[in-house]
Parts: C-alpha cells; sequence; structure tokens
C-alpha cells in the first residue's frame, strides 16, 4: 500500500472514530450532568421545575436529622436562608454530622423532598465542600445570616 | 540536627542536580552520570532523615507535629513521612531522582544517555525548588507541642501506605520517559534504537502505575465502606489519564522498535504521558477539587505546578515541533496488519483518555467560567459524574478489545484475517456462550453480556494465540516461549479477567441497608446475617464500636466483625468493613449508625460483591505481565542468555540508525 493511500486511511479511522466518541460524549453529557443549586436557588425558582438531576450543597440544619419508619436517613440542608429536605436510603458517611458541611445529589420527588442518590460530607475536620462554602457565601451576600460563611481553611 | 540535616542533603542535591543538567546537556561524559548517581543518593538520604524524624516522634519538627503522634503504630509512621503535602513532594524528588541514578547505572553511556540525564536534571531541579522554597518538610517548630496531629485514620491503612510510592513510581517515573523523548527530539535521534531505549523505561512506570492505581481502589473499596472501587473521581481520573496514554505508548513503542513506525507519534505520547502525570498533580493538590488527596489546597502551589507544566510541556511541544518534520516514516503496510492493529489500539486508548480528561476537566472549566464571569457564576457549577463515563468509556475499550486477540494473532507488515478468524472460531464460540450463560444468570442485562462476551473473548483468544505459537512442539514448548510473548499474554488475559469481574461486579452486585436492633437478623443473596449486638473495644489510638453478626450460608456459620472506629486525636470516625470471601465473591457488611429514635437499632449495610477478586486480580495481572516484558527486555540486552529471542527481531547493537524504508 502506498504512503498516500496509507495516511488517507490512517485519517479516515482517526476521523470517524472521534466522531463516534464526540456523539457518545454528548448523549452522555446530556444525560448525566448535574447542576449545583444552592438552598436559596431552588427556593427561588420552585422545586417543580427541577426535573433533572441536580446537586444540593450547604450544611446539615441542627436538629433535622430523623430517620423514616423504614430506616431511611431524612436531613435538611440550608444555607442559613433556606433548607431543602432530603430522604437517604443509604448509610451516610463517616463524617456526616448535624451543622457540618455536606453535598446530596440526587432528583426531587413529587413532595418537594430531594432524593438523593449520593451524600457527601466533608473529608476531614477542616474542610468544607467548595460548593457548600459557595452556597453559604451567596446566601450571607444576599442578606441571610452570615454566621455560616467563614473561609474555608487549609 | 536530623532535619537539618535532611535539609542540607537535599540542598546539596539541588546544587548536584543543576550541575547534572548543564553538563549533561553540554559536555555529557562520566560527570553528569555521576552526579545523577549523587543527587538520588543524597535524596534518598534525606528521605531517610525524614522517616527518622517520624519514627522517632520529633515534634519539633512542624510536618511530624501535624501528621504523626506517639499513639500511632510504627509502620503508619513511616507512611505517615509521606501521607501528606510536603513529605509526598520529597518522595516524589526521591523518585525522580531515583531514576536519573537507575538510568546513569544501567544506560549505556553516549550522548542519548547524557541528554536524558541533563533533562531529568532539569526537571528534578525544578521539583526540588518547589520542594525546598515553597513546601519544605523540614521546618522547625519554636515551640514543640508535646504530641502530633496523627493521621488522616482513613490513610492509616496498608494498601494506601504503599498506593503513593507506587503510583509516584509511575507518575514521576513518565518524567523519566520524558526526558529520553526530549534528548531524543534535542539530538534529533527518534529511530528503532531510541524506542529501543525508552521502552524499559516507559513498561516499568506504566507498570507501577497500574499497581498504584489497583492499590487505591483496594482502598476504596474496603475503607470508605461505600463498596465500591472506583467512584470516576477527579482524582482516579487522574491518575487513570496518564495510565491510558502509558498503555498507548507501551503498545506504539512495540511498532517503533520492531519497524520504525509511528516515531513522531510515539514521541508525542511519550512527552504527553508525563504532561498528563502533571496535570494530574495539578488537579490533586492546587485545591481546583476537593478529596482525601488535596491535602494542600493551596492556590499558590497550585499556580506554581501549573507554571511547571506549562514550561515542561511547551518546551517539549516546541523540540517537538522543530524536530517532528525530520522524524522518519515507517516502512509501508497493510491496514491490516500488526501495525494497523496497534495504531488501532492507540486511537482507541488516547481517544478514551480525551473522553475521561472531557469529564474531568469540563466541571473546574465551568467553574471557572463563573468565576471569571463569561456566564452566570449561579449556573457555572455542574458536576459529571459516574454515568457518563459508564456511557462513553465501556462502549470504547469493549470496542478496541474485540480486536485484540486478532490483533496478537496478526503478522506485521499484512496480515490475512481468515485463517486468524477461522483458527479462532472455537474461542468465538466459547465467548458467546459465556455472554449467553451471563445474560441468563444475571437477568438480561446487555452490558452485563457483552461485557463477559468481552472479557471471554480476550482470555480464551490470547489463550488460543498462545497455543498457536506453540505450533506442533507438543506442551513442553509452552514454557520455552518467549518471555516477551509471556508478558504480552499475561497483561491481556489480565485485561480480560479485569473486564469479566469489573462488568459482572457493577452490574449484580447486590448492597442494601437493614436496621437491625439485636438479635434480629437479615437475608441476602442466599445468606443470613444475624446482628448479636455491639460492644466497646480500644485500639492503640482509636476507639472501636464492634458488632458481632454471625453469618450462616449452607449450613456453614461464623463470626465477622464489622466495626466503626473512632480516632480521639483527629476526631474522626472510620468503618472498618468485615469482608467474607469466598470463591463467587465477596460478603460485605459495613456498621452505619444508630438510629436516633430506636435506641439499639443499628443500621448495617449488607452487600454481595461477586467476582471482586477478579477486578483486583485482573489489574495485578496487567501489571505483573508489563514487568515481565521488562524482564525480557533486561535479559535480551546479552544475547547470551537469551536463546529464546525471535530470530525475526534484529539485534538492537546493529539497527540502522534512521529508518528501513
Amino acid at each position: 500500500m502506498r504512503k498516500r493511500s496509507q495516511r488517507l486511511w490512517l485519517i479516515g479511522a482517526a476521523a470517524l472514530l472521534t466522531t463516534g466518541a464526540v456523539g457518545l460524549a454528548v448523549v452522555a453529557l446530556q444525560d448525566t450532568v448535574a447542576f449545583f443549586q444552592s438552598p436559596s436557588d431552588i427556593v427561588e425558582k420552585g422545586v417543580g421545575n427541577l426535573k433533572q438531576s441536580i446537586r444540593v450543597g450547604g450544611l446539615v440544619e441542627e436538629g433535622s436529622e430523623t430517620h423514616a419508619p423504614d430506616g431511611a436517613l431524612l436531613f435538611k440542608i440550608t444555607d442559613g436562608k433556606h433548607t431543602v429536605p432530603v430522604v437517604y436510603h443509604d448509610i451516610p458517611p463517616d463524617l456526616f454530622e448535624e451543622g457540618k458541611g455536606v453535598v446530596a445529589e440526587g432528583k426531587f420527588d413529587e413532595t418537594g423532598r430531594l432524593v438523593a442518590k449520593r451524600v457527601l460530607a466533608k473529608h476531614d475536620e477542616n474542610y468544607m465542600p467548595k460548593e457548600t462554602y459557595d452556597a453559604l457565601k451567596r446566601a450571607a451576600e444576599s442578606g441571610g445570616e452570615s454566621t455560616y460563611a467563614k473561609e474555608p481553611t487549609t | 540536627m536530623i532535619a537539618e540535616l535532611g535539609h542540607l542533603l537535599a540542598f546539596l542535591a539541588l546544587a548536584t542536580a543543576a550541575a547534572q543538567s548543564v553538563l549533561g546537556l553540554t559536555t555529557g561524559g562520566e560527570a553528569p552520570r555521576r552526579l545523577a548517581v549523587a543527587t538520588g543518593m543524597f535524596l534518598v538520604l534525606s528521605m531517610l532523615t525524614l522517616v527518622i524524624s517520624f519514627v522517632r516522634l520529633d515534634f519539633s519538627v512542624a510536618l511530624v507535629a501535624k501528621n504523626s503522634h506517639s499513639l500511632k503504630p510504627i509502620i503508619y509512621r513511616i507512611a505517615g513521612a509521606w501521607g501528606n503535602h510536603e513529605g509526598s513532594m520529597l518522595l516524589w524528588c526521591v523518585i525522580m531522582a531515583g531514576y536519573g541514578a537507575a538510568a546513569a547505572l544501567f544506560m549505556r553511556n553516549d550522548r542519548l544517555r547524557d541528554r536524558a540525564l541533563g533533562v531529568q536534571g532539569l526537571l528534578t531541579l525544578g521539583s526540588l525548588a518547589y520542594l525546598l522554597f515553597a513546601s519544605s518538610p523540614f521546618t522547625r517548630l519554636a515551640d514543640p507541642p508535646l504530641d502530633g496531629g496523627g493521621l488522616n485514620p482513613l490513610l492509616q491503612d496498608p494498601a494506601v501506605a504503599l498506593h503513593p510510592p507506587f503510583l509516584y513510581m509511575g507518575y514521576v517515573g513518565m518524567s523519566f520517559v520524558f526526558s529520553i523523548a526530549a534528548a531524543g527530539l534535542i539530538n534529533g535521534q527518534i529511530d528503532r534504537e531510541w524506542a529501543k531505549r525508552v521502552r524499559p523505561w516507559a513498561l516499568t512506570a506504566w507498570s507501577s502505575l497500574t499497581i498504584g492505581i489497583a492499590l487505591g481502589a483496594i482502598w476504596a473499596y474496603y475503607e470508605l465502606g461505600w463498596g465500591g472501587w472506583w467512584f470516576w473521581d477527579p482524582v482516579e481520573n487522574a491518575s487513570f489519564m496518564p495510565w491510558l496514554v502509558g498503555a498507548a505508548l507501551v503498545h506504539s513503542l512495540i511498532v517503533t522498535e520492531k519497524r520504525g513506525g509511528m516515531a513522531a507519534w510515539t514521541v508525542f505520547l511519550a512527552v504527553l504521558s508525563f504532561c498528563l502525570a502533571l496535570l494530574g498533580t495539578f488537579l490533586v493538590r492546587s485545591g481546583v477539587m476537593t478529596s482525601v488527596h488535596a491535602f494542600a489546597t493551596d492556590p499558590t502551589r497550585g499556580l506554581v505546578l501549573l507554571a511547571g507544566l506549562g514550561v515542561a510541556g511547551g518546551a517539549a511541544l516546541a523540540l517537538f515541533a522543530w524536530r517532528a518534520p525530520k522524524i522518519p516514516t515507517g516502512p509501508e503496510f497493510d491496514p491490516v496488519s500488526r501495525e494497523g492493529a496497534l495504531i488501532l489500539n492507540n486511537l482507541f486508548l488516547s481517544v478514551g483518555a480525551a473522553l475521561v480528561l472531557l469529564g474531568t476537566v469540563t466541571p473546574m472549566v465551568v467553574q471557572w467560567l463563573g468565576e471569571i464571569k463569561v456566564i452566570p457564576p449561579e449556573s457555572a457549577s455542574l458536576s459529571i459524574g459516574e454515568p457518563y463515563f459508564q456511557l462513553t468509556l465501556a462502549p470504547m475499550i469493549a470496542v478496541l478489545l474485540l480486536f485484540l486477540p486478532l490483533a496478537q494473532a496478526a503478522p506485521w507488515r499484512k496480515a490475512d484475517l481468515s485463517p486468524i478468524l477461522k483458527w479462532l472460531t472455537p474461542a468465538i464460540a466459547v465467548a458467546v456462550v459465556a455472554g449467553l450463560v451471563a445474560l441468563a444468570l444475571g437477568g438480561w442485562g446487555i452490558w452485563l453480556g457483552f461485557g463477559v462476551l468481552v472479557g471471554t473473548w480476550v482470555v480464551v483468544g490470547v489463550g488460543f494465540d498462545l497455543w498457536r505459537r506453540v505450533g506442533d512442539g507438543g506442551f513442553g514448548r509452552v514454557l520455552r516461549l518467549p518471555l516477551t510473548v509471556w508478558g504480552m499474554a499475561i497483561a491481556h488475559i489480565g485485561v480480560g479477567i479485569f473486564v469479566i469481574g469489573a462488568t459482572v461486579e457493577t452490574a449484580t452486585r447486590t448492597e442494601r441497608t437493614f436496621p437491625l436492633a439485636a438479635g434480629q437478623s437479615a437475608e441476602m443473596a442466599g445468606w443470613t446475617f444475624e446482628f448479636l449486638g455491639v460492644r466497646p473495644v480500644e485500639g492503640p489510638n482509636y476507639y472501636s464500636t464492634l458488632a458481632d453478626v454471625r453469618v450462616t450460608h449452607g449450613g456453614t456459620t461464623e463470626m465477622i466483625y464489622p466495626e466503626k472506629r473512632f480516632y480521639p486525636v483527629a476526631d474522626t470516625s472510620t468503618t472498618e468493613v468485615a469482608i467474607r470471601k469466598t470463591l463467587g465473591g465477596d460478603v460485605y457488611v459495613a456498621l452505619g449508625d444508630t438510629i436516633r429514635d430506636q435506641p439499639g437499632v443499628w443500621r448495617l449495610r449488607i452487600a454481595h460483591h461477586p467476582l471482586i477478586d477478579w477486578v483486583f486480580g485482573g489489574s495485578a495481572l496487567i501489571a505483573v505481565g508489563g514487568f515481565i516484558s521488562l524482564v525480557a527486555r533486561m535479559r535480551r540486552r546479552n544475547p547470551a542468555v537469551a536463546p529464546e529471542t525471535t530470530a525475526v527481531e534484529p539485534s538492537g547493537e546493529k539497527a540502522p540508525v534512521g529508518v528501513v524504508a
């Protein structure tokens, strides 16, 4: 086979594969991207308007942690201004605690509760998820309680 | 005194690395070689002083005070030396200089080695400067505390104590691959001989990276208590991208070495794999994302790393652009040939790496666009999780693997597929049957069936290819097959086993949380779990709540003890799962929390992870295969001990410089 056709063949294969990969990526991204929302965003937009998977960040509200009769974990995420009720059917991470930072990912059910598929807590004593920090900061800047919003330490 | 000695040794290494880079890039000869060995030795000794400080609990050293504790077991005191940002940067420098020293000792004395040592000296110099001036592990405290802060309890685990050294052997190993690539470009010598010299280093780095990633997955599986082994977390992706590109590199090097083809592409991959390793380090260390690994979430450090990435990558790409037109192309070949198959392998692996990169950095880029107000900040936060990666990567890898046994059987230049397919028909049949059986047993999930089919096809197809290579000589000849063939076959069989394990585990794992009071029991996958209650237990540096669980399966009964540990020094708790291994998979019990309004009721997560050991075993085989190929190459250097070398390979010493066109 001559050099020229060899190169053509190579470019063809690469183009085909890249097109396929881009197609796959576009389809996958449409389905699976989860946008981050703070509790205030959610209350403002209205739960009914949020159909896709979202991530909510904030603090676990003090005194909000309970259990449903089937053992599911119930808690509320707050940014100091608004709260979002969450239900989680699994064991929360070790570092999950009232008053500490948390990020929950899932979809809202018809009663306006976030059915979390994943709950992330801070990884160590000093770390606050960036999304939590941003949510608290935004709520504080827009006139909410500012006591929570302090710089995340390293 | 010992910390000051370590500090001094690191400064000495800084000086020798500087001299090594200057002399390596100019005069060459014995001097850079000796200097490279000296740099390596100084840094090993320097690391040793830090380890001694950790073992002796010298709390006047700031790093020890922050990361160690008198109650910590000795092995984690040692591992604590690199379980933090500063110490791990020192480890980075040690391994980087170590590769330089190894090259000085093992590579043949010529201009390629001198230049490679020079470039490696530059990289070491940069890393050392960053270590000493931006994150020194030797800083003393004027007022030492009585006891230390302890290691993050999540990291007190044997797998994760070894995870950083192996991961760095891989990541940093790519630096020497980069150095030889840069040296080859400077010398204008990118040819078969060059590829032959690069390959052992690429194999070492890539195989070590495989082990490092696997250790991380094992740790995630039993220490995080979530029962998963891979989360498509940005940290994991950061190591997976250089792995994919490294895999492409070890394959394209074969074409360059054996046929002189793909030389420009191979150099490009060699440069790219180190750039991705640097990018990974930047992602993990700069604080653009948050994870257990992000122990230094400092934007300034991030900027320095990004600058380093820019300088190293930019310089190498400029060199590449300058020399690329002169890099010879190899001899012609038919698309259906071993060359064609290896090109296909490289296309798939690099497109796969690009997909991972896209999914990993998109959220960060979007967030950054929000911060500079290009898009509204409130819509600038998104996450891309597991479904994206599964949807994009699984089909790519599956299609790639369909070609694998054919590729292994195809000869160079031009292959005729019909006899190969005929020979492999039984393997196809076995794979289809296995896929159908998996479908029937596993509830007709299409991915499950396809994954098992592909994995079985790879394992059986590679087995058939081995058999074909043995020829008519009978079974005795199996052991006389060349080591290179064994390396390839074992790594490929590892890939097949991994794919079977990963798909079966992901598609059919069962997992449920049961609220249980003492005396109650739960059932899952044919096992009965009786919760007998919890009791307090005291460990060396933690308090544990230990649950007694009696498991019954088919008439046999035994006790398992999941725990929840509380580490007072770090004020954190960890989950220690109880795992009962069986032939078909793991039974996995994690003790959760109590339920507030129902005293005495604990939540237990019970899971069955079928074929989980195939995932880890397959990964181990991939690494073993890589190391066997490495040994095969080292033995081949001396023809006297390598009678099995196949006749078609010209001996490297006489290989024409440039290309056989």
